[in-house]
């Protein structure tokens, strides 16, 4: 075979290695992407399952705040609702549940007994760090979707990425403006 | 974040593998020396080298923390600790929930260990938990993270134990050397002048080599534990955390009885440092903390890499920074979040004497005790079954209705 023959055979090879590792990257990146959303959603799940809890927690000592213990559990069940119907609607649900959540944890502050009591302090730890794993959670989402979207889109990996079918995600943009500033839940 | 770790594996091979060959160079000497071949000793050096490494990549975490007298915890042992680990691991995107241990010892100090991010550990003092609010330890909490995430662990013990076979060797070969030149020379070779001459470099290489090698050590350490601070700052969002935690960290002098010389640069401070050293110092595992504290405190515009990169240099007046640019680039503007509503000043804990009313309170309730807070501010208790329709307080005598 002429040495034109071997140099082309050397090119398609180091094109198929280069292809390949690109195109394991794409795949690992996507991956972490689709991870990092299923733990929003574990997350927002360990949400909702405080909530009966702690209103049952509070309703023992504040029983005639029962306006503010309904919206919460309302807004509960509209968010387990929201589940499956996009991410808007989702995302809405779940800010209308985190104000909801920090209107009933401003009452308390007027029940000391509440605050004294072990169950509620217990759950009051609970709740924060779940509001800061839903936080970060979706850092660690936007982060991947970043490192994923770079890859789809520089040279060379996004050559790979267009004949594969990658398509750059969306990152986790929160729409209600009170979401914005991760729901804290203020206890003092 | 991947560039980064990758950029940093380059440095830091070539960094061992400049340890690696003073290792060698002693190993071949010695066989020299004493074995009348180079390659024997270099064998044998390698050899040692192996075996200390296999105890340590199989069996180094859990000698460490049986050293370092850690027990181990479960989520209800102490749930915030839990949570602030947790919270780190979802930030890192780590894979797996680390093993937490907490170390009973007054002093303030944290590490982490476990060769892969798989079978990672991080460890505090209890003395440290008690002083840190929940931002603080989550700064702490993703400095360790950082640690196992940016694989330092791996990378220090591979270069701690490089630097305990040199140090090693180094020690019984000068021994040897001068034991060997003492009685006369056991060696049939190179006597006269040549034999004095092996002898003067053989001095020179065993005290020089130690030496040498323990920079390139502590330079290598130095600089993963600016990357961890980095690192923390973007996990949390919050550099001033991590920068206040520092601070207190700093203001105490306890030292932690279990720590060990090996195992120092794990420790989010240097296990052994002295009050008053100079602030450049060379021989040191960790930078000084009162910088790490000034480039943390001066990432105004955000908690990225970048940020931190911009930083640290401006801390150096220019000069090169510590993160690699290639991972600047890649990752985009992180902006920072606000502090935890708890961070505003905490009130003091309860004294004793107030824990044990609280839960004396606590008793009287369950049993259907009624309290009754008189305004000289004694309490009442008020047994349910009592038919009266006022009680008088037995202090100040006021009437109170029930």
């Amino acid at each position: 075979m002429p040495i034109f023959g071997w140099v082309l055979i050397g090119i398609a090879v180091v094109l198929i290695i280069l292809f390949a590792l690109n195109y394991n990257s794409l795949v690992r990146l996507r991956n972490q992407v689709k991870n990092a959303w299923a733990q929003i959603d574990v997350q927002l799940k360990r949400r909702h399952d405080l909530i009966p809890n702690l209103v049952e927690t509070v309703k023992g000592y504040a029983a005639h705040e029962r306006e503010t213990l309904e919206s919460v559990t309302n807004a509960r069940n509209l968010a387990l609702g929201a589940i499956g119907k996009g991410v808007g609607a989702q995302s809405k649900a779940e800010a209308d549940l985190s104000g909801a959540l920090s209107r009933l944890l401003a009452v308390v502050e007027n029940y000391p007994d509440l605050k004294a009591n072990q169950n509620f302090l217990a759950l009051q730890e609970e709740l924060t760090s779940t509001e800061n794993k839903i936080s970060f959670s979706r850092q660690f989402y936007n982060d991947s979707v970043l490192g994923y979207n770079n890859k789809t889109q520089m040279f060379p990996s996004n050559v790979v990425a267009g004949i594969a079918r990658f398509q750059a995600d969306e990152f986790f943009e929160v729409e209600v403006p009170t979401e914005r500033e991760a729901p804290k839940v203020s206890f003092t | 974040m991947w560039q980064q770790i990758r950029a940093n594996q380059i440095r830091s091979a070539v960094l061992v593998a400049g340890m690696l060959a003073v290792l060698l160079l002693i190993g071949y000497f010695l066989g020299l020396a004493f074995l009348d071949s180079g390659v024997a000793g270099l064998f044998i050096a390698l050899v040692i080298w192996g075996v200390m490494n296999l105890v340590a990549f199989f069996q180094g975490d859990s000698i460490l923390l049986a050293l370092s007298k850690a027990r181990k915890i479960e989520r209800d042992d102490h749930p915030r600790l839990y949570n602030v680990v947790e919270e780190m691991k979802i930030a890192s995107g780590l894979e797996k929930m680390p093993n937490i241990y907490i170390i009973d010892d007054p002093a303030l100090n944290a590490f982490a260990t476990g060769r892969d991010p798989k079978r990672a550990s991080v460890a505090i003092t209890s003395g440290l938990l008690q002083k840190l609010n929940r931002d603080e330890l989550q700064g702490v909490i993703g400095h360790e993270i950082a640690h196992v995430k940016n694989r330092d662990v791996l990378l220090m013990s591979l270069c701690s134990i490089l630097l305990g076979t040199i140090v090693i060797l180094a020690y019984y070969g000068t021994y040897m050397l001068f034991f060997s030149s003492m009685s006369g020379g056991r060696r049939s070779s190179g006597g006269g002048s040549a034999g004095g001459i092996i002898l003067i470099i053989g001095i020179a290489l065993m005290i020089l080599a130690p030496i040498f090698a323990r920079l390139i050590y502590f330079a290598i350490s130095r600089k993963r534990e600016y990357l961890a601070d980095a690192t923390s700052a973007q996990y949390t969002r919050y550099p001033e955390g991590l920068a206040s935690a520092l601070e207190k960290l700093g203001a105490s002098t306890a030292q932690l009885q279990s720590a060990n010389q090996a195992t120092a640069p794990m420790y989010i401070i240097n296990p052994f440092r002295k009050k008053g050293r100079p602030a450049t110092d060379l021989s040191s595992t960790h930078p000084p903390i009162s910088e790490r504290i000034r480039i943390l405190r001066s990432m105004a515009g955000g908690a990225s890499l970048g940020d931190y990169d911009a930083a640290f240099r401006q801390a150096h007046k220019g000069g090169r920074g510590v993160i690699q640019p290639a991972a600047i680039a890649s990752a985009g503007a992180v902006g920072l979040r606000a502090a935890e509503p708890e961070a505003v000043p905490r009130e003091p804990e309860p004294s004793k004497l107030e824990r044990t009313r609280e839960v004396s309170d606590l008793m009287w309730r369950m049993n259907d005790y009624k309290t009754i807070t008189c305004d000289c501010g004694t309490k009442l208790k008020v047994p349910a079954k009592l038919k009266r329709a006022t009680i008088k307080c037995p202090h100040c005598g006021r009437t109170h209705p029930i």
